[in-house]
This record gives structure tokens, sequence and C-alpha cells, in this order.
């Protein structure tokens, strides 16, 4: 990792001198709070969806907002947008890989034929 | 983003915590595996959610699964799952900062709010089994439970383990570094969480 990522967090860190809440990598606490009310406003969001009718829109925005929301956790809270970039690697291979293979399976069912 | 804490990563990339021994890539052995470890069970969930997708419509003699799905009790008990993310998050940060009250609070707290999402799950598999739907009963409820009851599996062990954490950490054993090994379980438990946000919108959510 680069000197200029150390500067990027260490400016960060100046930013916080003050933050009881500091640790060792990640959010502060209150930064984790956050990241949660975007997550309940998500959910809250979704489950509205299904009360009201959007249309065709329905099925790609509940896609999306579920990415969003995995992504999300997988970001912030399991940290891998702070850590090594070998664990994203090894997480998002294992999930690209499940998900790439069982496409292929529902695709041979003609799961995505509409009948 | 404004928040981002302390901390000042080594200028060699390997931003981790090797904690006190040095290993092959500079990077924590526990961690590897357990990144590893997720990994591999997305592919044990793939395949469960695969299978429920082209079973659902098979419910010949049960209800269908919009009229047994109860969306308020599921939406409360997904968020309930949500919210234990966050006292676990908030677990790891306090043993990163070598607080064990804080850590030991937050991990019972993320432990009961757990049961309560496990609690909430057991309610609604007893509901569906009066509504005439068992495990036995078509395709569509032996792939739903199953999916559904791998889940709660999972979260049921995450309990045990976040529980026997609790204690290991109120009695100072466990070995090596306290931060790592609640990180650990952390993962673990995000992971769960993670695999609910996926049943959630695709089991719940969209209907058949």
């Amino acid at each position: 990792m680069s000197t200029q990522h150390a500067t990027e967090v260490a400016d960060a860190h100046e930013g916080h001198a003050h933050d009881d809440g500091a640790h060792a990598h990640g959010l502060t606490d209150m930064g984790y709070v956050k990241v949660a009310l975007v997550l309940a406003l998500l959910t809250g969001l979704e489950v509205a969806l299904t009360y009201v009718d959007v249309g065709s829109l329905f099925m790609p925005v509940l896609l999306i907002l579920m990415v969003i929301k995995f992504v999300t956790v997988v970001s912030f809270f399991m940290h891998l947008r702070f850590d090594n970039k070998i664990f994203s690697w090894l997480f998002y291979s294992g999930l690209f890989l499940a998900v790439g293979v069982y496409l292929a399976a529902l695709c041979t069912f003609q799961f995505f034929a509409g009948n | 983003m404004a928040d981002v804490a302390v901390h000042t990563p080594p200028a060699d990339g390997h931003d981790d915590h090797a904690h006190g021994h040095t290993t092959s890539t500079g990077l924590s052995n526990n961690k590897l595996a357990m990144w590893m470890f997720l990994g591999s069970e997305c592919l044990l969930f793939g395949g469960l959610i695969s299978t429920y997708m082209l079973y659902r419509g098979r419910h010949e003699g049960s209800p269908t699964p919009s009229q047994l799905y109860n969306i308020p009790l599921t939406s409360i008990s997904s968020f309930v799952l949500l919210m234990s993310s966050l006292t676990m998050v908030l677990a790891v940060s306090a043993a990163q900062r070598r607080d064990d009250r804080n850590t030991m609070t937050w991990l019972t707290v993320t432990a009961l709010l757990g049961a309560t999402f496990v609690g909430a799950q057991v309610f609604e598999f007893t509901e569906f089994v009066h509504e005439g739907l068992g495990f036995t009963t078509n395709l569509f409820g032996s792939s739903f439970f199953t999916l559904t009851g791998f889940h709660g599996v999972h979260v049921t062990v995450g309990i045990i383990m976040l529980m026997a954490l609790v204690g290991m950490v109120s009695r100072s054993r466990i070995p090596g570094d306290k931060a790592e090994v609640v990180e650990m379980i952390g993962l673990y438990w995000h992971f769960v969480d993670i695999v609910w946000i996926i049943i959630f919108t695709l089991v719940y959510l969209i209907p058949s």
C-alpha cells in the first residue's frame, strides 16, 4: 500500500482528533450508527415497495436495493473497504463463482423463460 | 467518508493485524481462513436459494407463498437482524479499544437480538405448519424450510459463539489477540446478516 494511502488515512485522523470512538480501523462508532440508519431506511423502502404499485420497476428497484444493502454491510460492517484487498478477492471470488454457477444452473432449467 | 477512524497502516501494504507473529503473506492466517470460509458459504447458500427459486411455484396442496408470508413480521425480524449487525460492529470496535465491559455488553445485546430473530422464525414455521405447509407437503415447503432452516441454524450457531465469547472475555481466557477473535465472530455474524438480506428480498418480497 502506498504512502499516499497512509497520508489519506492520517488526514482523516486529523479531522477526528478528539473522537473517543476512534479505533484500529474502519469507521467511528457514530459512523457505524449512521450506516445502520441508512440500512434501516433502505429496508423500510423495500417493504414500502411491496405495498405501492410501481409497475415494472418493482423487481429492478428491489434487486438494486438488495445489492446496495449487501455491499454496504460487507464494505463497512465487515471492513472490506478498509482491509487488505486479498480479503476482498477471497470473498468476492466465492460470491461471483456462486452467482455464475447458479445462474447457469437456473438457465438450464429454463427458469428465466417465463413459464 | 468523514467518519473514517484512526488507522495508519504500514507502508508495505499489509494493512491488517498480524498480531505479533509473522506470516508468509503478512496477513493474519485466521482472517484469511475466515474469508475463505465465508466465500465457500456463498456457494452453499447460492445452491439453497437457487433450489428455492426453482421450486417456489410447486405448492400443490398447500396455501401459496403470498398467502402464507407474514411480511410485517418478517420485516420486523429483518430489521432486528440488521440492528444486530450494528451492535456486533460496536462490540468489535470496543474490543479494538480494549474496552472489555462494552465488548461484553454489545456481544450480549447482539446475541439477544439474534435470539429474537430465531424466535420469530420458530413462530413463523409453527404458523406455516398450522396452515398446512410442512417440510414434506410439497417442493415449495421442502425448499423453503431447508433454506430458511439452514439460515436459522447459522444464526443459532452464531448466538452460541457469541455467548461463549462473552464467557471467555469475562474470564480473560481468550488466547492471542482478543480483538481479532471478536472480529472473526463478527465476520461470521455479518455474513449471516447479508445472507438474510438476500433471502428477505428474493424469498419474501418478490412474489412467485
